[in-house]
């Protein structure tokens, strides 16, 4: 086992019932990176992270962190590791501090230095206000920073941080990618699962995207938007029929997929609105325009957008993020909803 | 692999952990982990008093409701005894059985709320989330004895087989209600939440609790039910509580009483165990 690997999982295999959650996962996380798993719900995601934190027991293959087996040293493994969920997991009827002094208390920190670090972390997630108000009268984003201050009590060289902004608004979002960026700065190994490309992108060193228990995609964020094309042009026509003509004229500005067999997700036309993925987005729009123009077509709408994770899966995959993958470890399933219908 | 080998690949700020793979060192956390959560659901009670309403508040009213409005009315097969003495003891398991099913309640809403999946995260003892609930019940169950036994003195209720014959009663009415929150425990493990494990114990306990002799002498009832009434774990306990602090003799009833809490842990705490292991 290399050093090197802070995390190291090797054909994970996990079924409930007759639905299978992981269907033999790799993933290998070099310390001190951050890594992102991308999917919709019902992916495999949190299962992977559950079996990575020892809450579950793989059916077949290994998983280690620092070196430790998760399933022979699991004590090893938790002493080493921080867990931030989605469903923030604190006590409601304790305040912000108690919360933390009992995190702070079970991993068995030096106790002369648990109220200290309960402080700074308060201190540091801007809760220090809010730290001897019961739990229940936070707010949604309240809660994740103290979930997440939890899982930083004993200073753990691992983090997971189990799709840790879902459900937030896009202030508390911000804020906690903020968070985030300055533990990635520091230096922490970090797991993060995440719906959004967007986050992944921003976030993480690499990224693997994970569909039905499977890897199907792995690699550096440029990489994976490199193969997308990195943006789509979005076109409204007038009627269907200057979105055919549109349609043929403008496909050899799409993407080259070379050696992907679902590659033509390139040019998309539904009805009058027709999608382009392109490799250098601002040029290109130009470019479009002028063929437009020179074809006697005025387009009725024109947005340029990064790839969202509905792309990514079209691109990888031929089917949109939202198709009926089990929903075995997420019962709240908005969000991928969500995801689907903004991007359709 | 040791934590120096480690050091060197990892970034600046984060040390690695120091600790080696060991086989004890989970049972080495064991007693501090079990009063860390002890402590844990105690403040409970601190921040949010109105959980303790329904265990003191309800047994007072029935206190007031059987020794005024009801006792008059209640026989007993032995006359020599004032009913307020014989009401006490019951009250004492009343009260601190249906407390029990507070075990299998917060149980489930720590399943619920996500905070078991956190704990399963941490390096602490695995026992310590079952035992510092039980025993915190425990705990606010011995505080509602000496509770109900002050209000008991102010209406009347007097000790007659002295004080180490009433420090035992309670002594066997902890113990007993101590292993009913196993039994709570394995049905909270298993419901999806604080209500539904409510839901599913209130019914399974009423009848112990009132088909019992904690308010009335079972030898009133119907044949059928005393076949039942007497027999039970709640009468059993009832009556050796009863029998200990009415300096009365006490023949079988400690033994049946120990024998069913006895009994009663064996089977729920190995199955309430599991429960949590598999529990997700």
């Amino acid at each position: 086992m290399s050093p090197q690997a802070a995390i190291r999982a090797q054909a994970l295999t996990k079924s409930f019932g007759t639905i299978q959650a992981l269907a033999g996962i790799d993933l290998l996380v070099p310390t001190g990176t951050v890594y992102g798993l991308l999917g919709p719900n019902g992916a495999g995601k949190t299962t992977a992270v559950r079996i990575l934190t020892t809450i579950l027991q793989p059916d077949a293959g290994r998983a280690e962190v620092l070196g430790f087996d998760v399933t022979r040293h699991p004590q090893v493994v938790r002493g080493s590791i921080g867990l931030a969920g989605q469903y923030a997991a604190v006590d409601e009827n304790l305040t912000g501090r108690e919360n933390l002094r009992l995190v702070g208390r079970l991993t068995h920190m030096p106790r002369d230095q648990v109220l200290p670090r309960a402080d700074e972390l308060l201190e540091r997630f801007g809760l220090t206000g809010a730290a001897q108000r019961p739990v229940r009268t936070y707010s949604g984003g309240m809660r994740r920073r103290l979930d997440l201050a939890a899982a930083l009590m004993h200073r753990p060289p691992v983090l997971f941080l189990d799709e840790p902004t879902t459900g937030l608004d896009p202030a508390s979002r911000s804020d906690l990618w903020r968070v985030i960026a300055d533990l990635v700065a520091e230096g922490a190994t970090l797991l993060l699962t995440t719906q959004y490309l967007e986050e992944a992108d921003r976030l993480a060193d690499r990224i693997a995207v994970i569909d039905r228990g499977n890897v199907i995609a792995e690699g550096t964020p440029a990489q994976l938007k490199a193969g997308l094309g990195g943006t789509v042009i979005e076109i409204t026509l007038e009627d269907p029929a200057a979105g055919v003509r549109a349609a043929t004229l403008l496909e050899r500005f799409a993407t080259a997929r070379a050696g992907s067999a679902a590659g033509d997700g390139a040019v998309r036309l539904d009805g009058t609105s027709l999608d382009i993925t392109v490799d250098d987005g601002a040029r290109t729009v130009v470019e479009v325009l002028r063929a437009l123009d020179g074809a006697g077509i005025a387009p009725a709408g024109l947005a340029v957008r990064e790839p969202s994770l509905d792309d990514v899966f079209l691109s990888l995959t031929g089917h949109r993020a939202d198709s009926e993958s089990p929903d075995a470890e997420n019962p709240a399933g908005e969000d991928a909803g969500q995801l689907a219908r903004g991007a359709a | 692999m040791t934590s120096t080998t480690l050091t060197p690949t990892l970034p600046t700020s984060t040390p690695a952990p120091a600790s080696a793979p060991t086989g004890h060192s989970a049972q080495r956390y064991a007693v501090a982990d079990a009063v860390t959560m002890t402590w844990r659901n105690l403040l409970t009670y601190v921040r949010l008093p109105q959980l303790l309403v329904f265990s003191t508040i309800q047994p007072i009213m029935l206190v007031l409701l059987f020794r005024y409005v009801f006792g008059n009315s209640i026989a007993l097969s032995n006359p020599t005894i004032d009913y307020v003495d014989y009401l006490m003891p019951g009250v004492f398991v009343q009260a601190t059985v249906f407390g029990a099913l507070g075990t299998g309640v917060g149980l489930a809403e720590d399943l619920n709320k996500g905070l078991v999946e956190r704990f399963r995260s941490l390096p602490m003892a695995r026992s310590a989330v079952l035992a510092g609930r039980t025993i915190a019940d425990a705990m606010r169950n011995a505080f509602v004895l000496v509770l109900m036994t002050a209000v008991g003195v102010l209406v009347g209720f007097r000790i007659h087989g002295g004080v180490p014959a009433y420090l035992a009663a309670l002594a066997l009415v902890l113990l007993f209600t101590f292993a009913l929150s196993w039994m709570a425990a394995t049905v909270g493990l298993g419901a999806s939440n604080g209500e539904a494990a409510q839901a599913a114990l209130f019914p399974l306990v009423f009848p112990l609790v009132f088909a019992s002799s904690a308010f009335v002498d079972t030898s009133f009832m119907p044949g059928w039910l005393q076949v039942f009434a007497n027999h039970q774990p709640v009468t059993v306990t009832v009556d050796a509580a009863r029998n200990l602090v009415l300096g009365q003799p006490i023949g079988w009833s400690v033994v049946g009483s120990l024998a069913w809490s006895l009994g009663l842990i064996a089977v729920f705490g190995p199955l309430a165990v599991r429960r949590y292991r598999r529990a997700s």
